[in-house]
């Protein structure tokens, strides 16, 4: 809740790396070919205050390839599912716009984004929407306030990897410039993979990525422990 | 070239390949997978800008266009894993301060592209000669939704099925480069389509192997 004008937001901060995630929440007519689903945008920014070697500009390569990876974490771990966005079937759907901000950018980038996402996620509070029978017009309801259905939970691991023999969990800003390559891995609350993203660098042997699966479910649970937490203190007893 | 190959309880889709097919890029290849075929072409390594040169390595640049359209963040995000897979293989330092670029063209998309598109990339650095540390070929794995296996499915297989992973797999000890997945799956799942995956990336560089033969024995 650290943006009031959002419908919902987080600030996730992992060691130095600071992120924040804003979701804004507004009406759309659903697509055509899906009647029934609404839209889930996800955008990641780095903008020049975060380190020295982004610039002002259009979006680098790092930014695009990090909002598409929080595109596929959402229709992958389906944390939410885009038919619960739907109001009324063809006519009127949610659009969630989830922006990620980096503040401070200090390594592992994808962790503190996911985490922010689920954080902001839970926090959002969707106003009722009921269409008028006879006008056919939508009538909000500012009243009353209900949260997101979200079904499941993902978390991700990062590891720096060194040359095949060394790996590193949670790699500062340096750790990643030294590092030979980079794994991702996203697990949700059942141990299943939402996603295994592993862009080239040095090449793993199918034990150590075992090794990496086992460690980024163990995170997971304490992760999800802190989550549950702050969504706990944050709710108006 | 077309080869039916045949891995067991695995089928792979008929693969063609063409080398050295363009003039002016130092090295080009086209690769065919059934209906999925991509063209690559490769320059360098080539004098780089001063904004964009390394002091002790080649500087690598993949761009990568599709069929209809024009690039956007799927392009994007796929550039990235090209590029950090031919870099982890290039012996860039033996090239400081020089560029590479390596331009994919998606001809047609039927299912598999990232792992043609990996095949056809590895394919214009063997033709242009670049050195390089291993060589890599990409599967792609669907799991359906009762469970089994497919490789190097059709556009239809992996709307049907649950989970799409693909693997980019070095030809040394078939360690894996490159993996990336859509859809959810379980560990021992993804364990399994991995060895899946390292037994045909053997017969995927047989055909490397056999491609490159002929070209040389022709000239």
């Amino acid at each position: 809740g650290s943006i009031t004008t959002a419908d919902g937001s987080a600030l996730v901060k992992l060691g130095n790396t600071t992120v924040i995630c804003g979701v804004k929440a507004e009406l759309a007519a659903p697509a055509v070919d899906s009647a029934n689903k609404g839209y889930i945008v996800p955008n990641v920014e780095l903008p020049s205050l975060c380190a020295e070697r982004f610039r002002s500009g259009p979006p680098g390569e790092e930014a695009q390839a990090a909002s598409q990876f929080i595109a596929d974490v959402i229709e992958n771990s389906q944390m939410i599912v885009k038919e619960d966005l739907c109001i009324a079937n063809g006519k009127l759907a949610w659009v969630l716009y989830c922006d990620i901000i980096c503040l401070d950018y200090d390594g592992n980038l994808l962790d503190a984004s996911v985490f922010a996402l689920l954080a902001a996620l839970k926090n959002v509070q969707l106003p009722l929407v009921t269409i008028n029978e006879e006008t056919g017009l939508s009538e909000v309801n500012l009243k009353q306030k209900n949260s997101l259905i979200i079904r499941k939970h993902p978390v991700a691991t990062s590891f720096a990897i060194f040359d095949d023999t060394l790996l590193i969990v949670d790699p500062t800003a340096e750790e990643e410039d030294l590092a030979t390559g980079t794994v991702t891995i996203v697990t949700d609350e059942e141990g299943r993979l939402c996603s295994v993203h592993k862009p080239g660098g040095s090449p793993l042997t199918g034990a150590k990525f075992q090794d990496c699966i086992t460690r980024a479910i163990t995170r997971h649970k304490e992760v999800k422990k802190l989550i549950d937490k702050v969504i706990k203190s944050l709710t108006p007893k | 070239m077309a080869v039916e190959l045949d891995n067991g309880q695995c089928r792979l889709r008929p693969f063609s390949c063409e080398l050295g097919l363009l003039s002016r890029p130092d090295g080009s290849a086209t690769f065919l997978q059934g209906d999925t075929s991509v063209l690559a072409g490769l320059y360098g390594p080539a004098e780089a800008k001063v904004s964009k040169e390394l002091p002790d390595r080649a500087a690598l640049e993949v761009l990568l266009r599709p069929k209809v359209g024009l690039p956007g963040v799927l392009e994007r995000s796929r550039e990235q894993l090209l590029r950090q897979t031919c870099e982890a293989v290039i012996l860039g330092v033996l090239h400081p301060r020089t560029a590479i670029s390596l331009v994919l063209q998606v001809l047609s998309d039927a299912g598999s592209l990232l792992s043609c598109c990996l095949n056809a990339a590895c394919m214009a650095l063997l033709d242009a000669g670049l050195p390089l540390n291993a060589l890599f070929c990409g599967v792609t794995c669907a799991l359906q939704p009762d469970g089994t296996i497919l490789l190097d499915p059709t556009a239809r297989q992996e709307q049907e099925a649950r989970a799409i992973l693909t693997f980019a797999i070095a030809s040394n000890e078939r360690k894996v480069l490159m993996t990336t997945t859509k859809g959810s799956c379980s560990v021992e799942e993804m364990q399994q389509c991995l060895a899946a995956a390292q037994r045909a990336a053997t017969t995927i560089f047989q055909f490397y192997r056999d491609s490159v033969r002929r070209r040389y024995s022709k000239s």
